[in-house]
């Protein structure tokens, strides 16, 4: 039977029974709207996750300086103060792969405008602050060169901190001074939004100023140890070489013996990135799970739903037999039913899960990706499901006896 | 065999069934020759082999011995699918009850049995289908669908039906036994106006009235012809 005609009579059959075919596709249509909203949704999460992760900085490996253990009892990382600005200016001229680097002095302080306080960290950076991050300036300028060789006493508001000092909606007024520790600073420019970290920490609750300056001013530190140092690579494949080689030129530099164990620390962000795309992939396994429980669960509703119909039809079987239909034409006949009740089902839950996950995204204000993979899968496995629970009850019907068959009741 | 007139022919059919560790013979021998343009009717009381011996002649059933010559094929021992295809080609059939798909205009009831036979275009499908409801005198019906027929209307489009593929024998099996006087006269008038065209018709009947309107009558019992 030509497969146009094929096509013609299973539509036919299907549309005299609107109602039921539609409820029998609705297993169909729920389990692949569920797995197109799902996918959409998760895929957009991951992508909003990946993009904090990156905002945190381009391949980004963090140094900080070894715990003091003196008489047995660690500090914990940091404590010790041997990490200094030499090692960062060796490590970027010596290092392969490092692209660039930041060495950076921490503190903490109140600050004041006008009537308005706020307390909060203050990071001591060079220049490089800027590229390292990926950070930039919506308003004025970031320091320069200058202003870390002789110390200025000038800084760069995060947004959190200019929103608590110069109020919500007010601009950063022209030639602005604010007091930090009651020290006049110059306000050089405020940074862009960062948002929220993967680890909830506000990014943009910060204030940046010269190294030098943070650590003659702030902390009030006549040597030259660093409390960390940044170090963007030139590419994330490149990481294990680098690590190797940051760790050998600092134990040269620290006079390390062989056997003694590293007074620094190195740390990547490959561990969040692990931990993120693990709880990705236990959700997506998740997800997987239940879609193919709904599919099935459809796929039941349409065996069930065919088997009804051949015995309903029996007659109709043997008169087409009768009138010369070969078993082939009625397996045909039954099958592609059935995959028209999967696939048409599987299209209109493809629309379906469009739409609920833009519906979902608007209100949650969550970014969705729509892979175009998915959705042929989606298609592909509904077209299967018609196939293999089509299948059995198309199989029936064509090894009915043709006698039988028109005589029966 | 050889007289080009015979249409069919069978010899010595048998068909025998396996009930209870007994065998038991519901065509118990039958040899029968059918002129082309002949009108038989086939009589017989319930049990006597009628049925089973017009679903033989239907190729809807295989003989468990005998032969059997349609139109010069030897038919008694294809296979499902060749059976299928002489079905579709040589034979028309029209049952008792109507046997049209519900839901389904005439006119794409006539059409069905051209889907599983060689592949025709669409216009010429419908100008076939339209041909045969006009010579069966629906012209004026072809998208009625069965539920907006009387019987004896729908009995007319089964029987279109059974032409449209220009069958060399038309079986019908009681094609009146569920009208009433009226249309059932109707449908005989349409029978001998087919006869009368030159076109085979074997007719399975419990009625004597019907039986004696045939050119030629065969009576059964206990699966032999009388």
């Amino acid at each position: 039977m030509n497969p146009l005609l094929l096509l013609r009579v299973a539509l036919r059959a299907l549309w005299r029974a609107k109602v039921r075919s539609l409820l029998t596709s609705l297993g169909i249509i729920v389990g692949i709207a569920a797995v197109i909203a799902m996918k959409a949704i998760g895929d957009g999460a991951t992508a909003m996750i990946q993009n904090q992760m990156s905002s945190l900085g381009d391949n980004l490996v963090i140094i900080y300086p070894g715990s003091q253990n003196p008489g047995g009892v660690k500090g914990g990382v940091g404590t010790q103060q041997n990490l200094t600005d030499r090692d960062a200016t060796a490590l970027l001229r010596e290092c392969e792969h490092v692209r660039n680097i930041c060495p950076m002095v921490f503190a903490g302080a109140q600050t004041m405008y006008g009537a308005n306080n706020w307390r909060t960290g203050i990071q001591g950076v060079t220049p490089s602050y800027s590229d390292v991050r990926r950070w930039g300036v919506t308003e004025g300028t970031f320091i320069t060169d200058s202003d870390q060789r002789s110390g200025a006493h000038v800084c760069v508001l995060g947004a959190t901190v200019a929103q608590n000092l110069f109020g919500e909606d007010e601009e950063m007024p022209e030639n602005a001074y604010i007091r930090i520790r009651n020290i006049p600073f110059r306000v050089l420019g405020i940074l862009e939004k960062k948002g929220t970290a993967a680890w909830g920490q506000d990014q943009d609750d910060v204030i940046i100023m010269p190294l030098s300056t943070c650590r003659r001013v702030m902390q009030r530190n006549p040597f030259d140890n660093v409390n960390q140092v940044l170090i963007s690579l030139d590419s994330m494949d490149n990481l294990e070489a680098a690590r190797q080689s940051i760790t050998t030129i600092l134990r040269e530099r620290h006079h390390l013996a062989d056997l003694a164990d590293d007074d620094f620390t190195v740390r990547d962000m490959t561990e969040i990135t692990k931990m993120v795309s693990s709880v990705a992939s236990s959700m997506k396994i998740l997800l997987t799970i239940i879609a193919s429980i709904s599919l099935v669960v459809g796929g039941i509703g349409i065996m069930n739903i065919m088997l009804v119909s051949v015995t309903e039809r029996t007659r109709e079987i043997g008169l087409r037999m009768a009138v010369g239909a070969r078993q082939s034409d009625i397996l045909w006949q039954f099958l592609v039913e059935a995959i028209l009740l999967s696939g048409v089902g599987g299209m209109i839950g493809i629309g379906v899960g469009i739409g609920a996950a833009k519906i979902l995204a608007n209100a949650k204000q969550w970014p969705v990706l729509i892979d175009p993979s998915t959705i042929l899968l989606s298609l592909g496995v509904a077209a299967s499901i018609g196939i293999f629970f089509g299948f059995y009850p198309a199989w029936r019907a064509s090894r009915l006896n043709p006698i039988d068959a028109l005589r029966y009741e | 065999m050889s007289d080009p007139n015979i249409v069919v022919s069978l010899r010595e059919i048998r068909k025998t069934y396996h009930l209870g560790g007994e065998d038991i013979a519901a065509v118990d021998g039958v040899s029968l020759d059918i002129a082309s343009g002949d009108f038989v009717a086939i009589m017989g009381a319930s049990g006597s082999g009628k049925s089973t011996l017009l679903n033989i002649l239907g190729c809807l059933d295989q003989p468990t011995s005998g032969a059997y010559v349609l139109d010069g094929e030897d038919v008694a021992q294809l296979d499902r699918n060749r059976l299928a295809r002489v079905r579709n080609r040589r034979i028309g059939f029209v049952f008792q009850n109507f046997s049209l798909l519900a839901r389904t205009s005439s006119i794409e009831n006539v059409e069905m049995p051209l889907y599983y036979g060689i592949h025709r275009p669409a216009a010429e499908r419908h100008a076939r289908a339209t041909r045969l409801l006009q010579r069966v005198g629906l012209g004026d019906r072809l998208h009625h669908t069965p539920g907006q027929l009387s019987g004896g209307q729908m009995q007319r489009v089964a029987i279109a039906r059974a032409l449209v593929n220009e069958p060399s024998i038309l079986l019908a099996d009681e094609p009146t036994g569920n009208l009433d006087s009226r249309s059932g006269a109707e449908i005989m008038t349409l029978f001998h106006e087919l006869s009368a065209e030159g076109i085979t018709l074997i007719m399975v009947t419990h009625s004597d009235e019907i039986a004696r309107q045939a050119k030629r009558t065969i009576h059964m019992r206990d699966g032999r012809v009388v």
